[in-house]
């Protein structure tokens, strides 16, 4: 899976959790919570979501390692399945 | 046997939109089916009904019009009554026979006002023209109040939901003499064994603190129940019930805080199920009446903003609620020690008519026990 094609599956799980979220416009180095505005239920359900998508568990420990869009990417390319 | 009417969905609210009804006349219904659809400043509800019977009449027609509250609907009988006859001239917008003269009747289709609702003081209790006036408070024609209103815009359903949170604070900071105490807890075993169990389950079933937020106010209203009640008529009504009520922030602004049945009868799972089926529900406008009124004292985490205190204020007839800020890593001294302890701080809003700082107090300890020992929740 490719970087582009993983981020269209982030802009799609984010899309069900805040339709009016739009990832070209936040900057993908900042807190993406807070550019988003998501609260920890959110962000659980996205990561469900993810999981659902991509198949990448994330354990409670790694939340702390997911602050941008762009750590995000790089956690996540580096365990989807080829 | 029963009046099915348009319901008080909160302080804040006077009068609803009938939008839709899910049964017919003749239909069975029992305790806590969803019989319909009322519209409030708050978004759109479903309405369930509190007995069992069968479904009489039906006296109100969906639309646009704003309905008061307290007006008849719908009229339920016992099953096997006889049906009644269908009501030949309902009031328009309302179902209630109302013995009323004819310039009262003309005066309150002017004014906007349901005749249904007045207390009339003429012969055989009908409502006279002086008992429209009364009600009407010397206003003027009210035009808007009989004439359909057009679906709501993005901007004017934030309009409306800025009129009833504006409504039910501004009652609460007029009637409520708030007090209130704050308490820093050491979260340290909370999270301990919140990290445990997440660590042993799928990300599916992980559960968030806030569960344990919610299991340890239940927990410290056990030990307090004076908390956990609503003020009506100058008295404390005490509930045994704990219906929590959780501040669920709307994306695009507004809040709404639905209430989170018998938090004291659910598991940290149950509770995790309920209230992510809860905060679902109110982003999509899927609640149901009782959860708008059921609520016996509220909750609000802010927490995820970074928020440190939280001082709130009470949402009538309530009588308390609990902030949650954030949890950091503060410096903190134990037996003599100084290090480093994850931390929460708790306030307690709470109605001076109701309790003194001394049950508040005795409520933030016990509220501070049952998060240091988690595994009792």
């Amino acid at each position: 899976m490719t970087e582009e094609e993983i981020r269209e599956t982030i802009a799609a799980t984010l899309a069900r959790i805040a339709p009016e979220a739009d990832l070209d416009e936040i900057d993908p180095g900042q807190n993406m919570r807070e550019e988003l505005d998501i609260d920890s239920y959110d962000f659980l359900n996205f990561l469900i979501g993810l999981n659902e998508k991509l198949g990448v568990e994330v354990p409670e420990e790694d939340y702390e390692k997911l602050i941008s869009l762009n750590d995000l990417l790089r956690y996540l390319k580096a365990r989807v399945k080829k | 046997m029963g009046d099915f009417t348009m319901p008080s969905l909160g302080a804040d609210m006077k009068e609803g939109i009938l939008v839709a009804w899910r049964v017919k006349a003749g239909d069975r219904v029992k305790h806590g089916d969803i019989i319909a659809e009322v519209e409030t400043d708050k978004g759109l509800f479903e309405v369930e009904i509190f007995e069992t019977g069968v479904v009489d009449q039906i006296l109100a027609q969906p639309g646009r019009e704003k309905i008061p509250v307290g007006t008849v609907l719908a009229t339920i009988r016992a099953e096997g009554a006889k049906a009644k006859a269908p009501a030949a001239a309902a009031e328009k917008g309302a179902g209630k026979k109302v013995k009323a003269s004819p310039a009262a009747r003309k005066r309150a289709a002017d004014l906007g006002i349901d005749l249904g609702t007045l207390q009339g003081s003429g012969p055989q209790g009908a409502v006279s023209l002086a008992d429209v006036e009364r009600a009407g408070g010397g206003k003027k024609e009210k035009k808007a109040a009989a004439e359909p209103e057009a679906e709501k815009t993005p901007a004017e359903f934030q309009a409306g939901m800025r009129r009833a949170i504006a409504a039910a604070m501004s009652r609460s900071n007029r009637e409520i003499p708030h007090y209130y105490l704050e308490t820093d807890i050491d979260m340290s075993r909370a999270l301990a064994w919140l990290k445990e169990e997440n660590g042993k389950r799928p990300i599916r079933e992980r559960l968030l603190p806030a569960v344990l937020l919610v299991k340890a106010v239940a927990k410290a209203l056990e030990k307090v129940p004076e908390l956990n009640g609503h003020w009506v008529d100058d008295r404390l009504r005490l509930k045994k019930e704990m219906h929590i009520g959780f501040a669920v922030a709307l994306r695009g602004g507004g809040l709404i805080t639905p209430a989170l049945h018998h938090a004291e009868r659910k598991s940290p799972d149950q509770l995790m199920a309920a209230l992510g089926d809860l905060i679902a529900r109110t982003r999509s406008g899927k609640l149901r009446a009782s959860e708008m009124t059921d609520a016996t004292i509220t909750v609000t985490s802010l927490g995820d903003l970074g928020v440190r205190t939280v001082y709130g204020v009470i949402y009538p007839p309530q009588v308390a609620l609990v902030g949650f800020g954030r949890i950091t890593d503060r410096p903190w001294a134990e037996k003599g020690m100084l290090g480093t302890r994850p931390v929460l701080t708790a306030t307690l809003a709470a109605d001076h008519r109701a309790t003194d700082g001394h049950h508040g107090a005795r409520f933030l300890e016990a509220l501070t026990r049952a998060l240091e020992e988690p595994e009792t929740l």
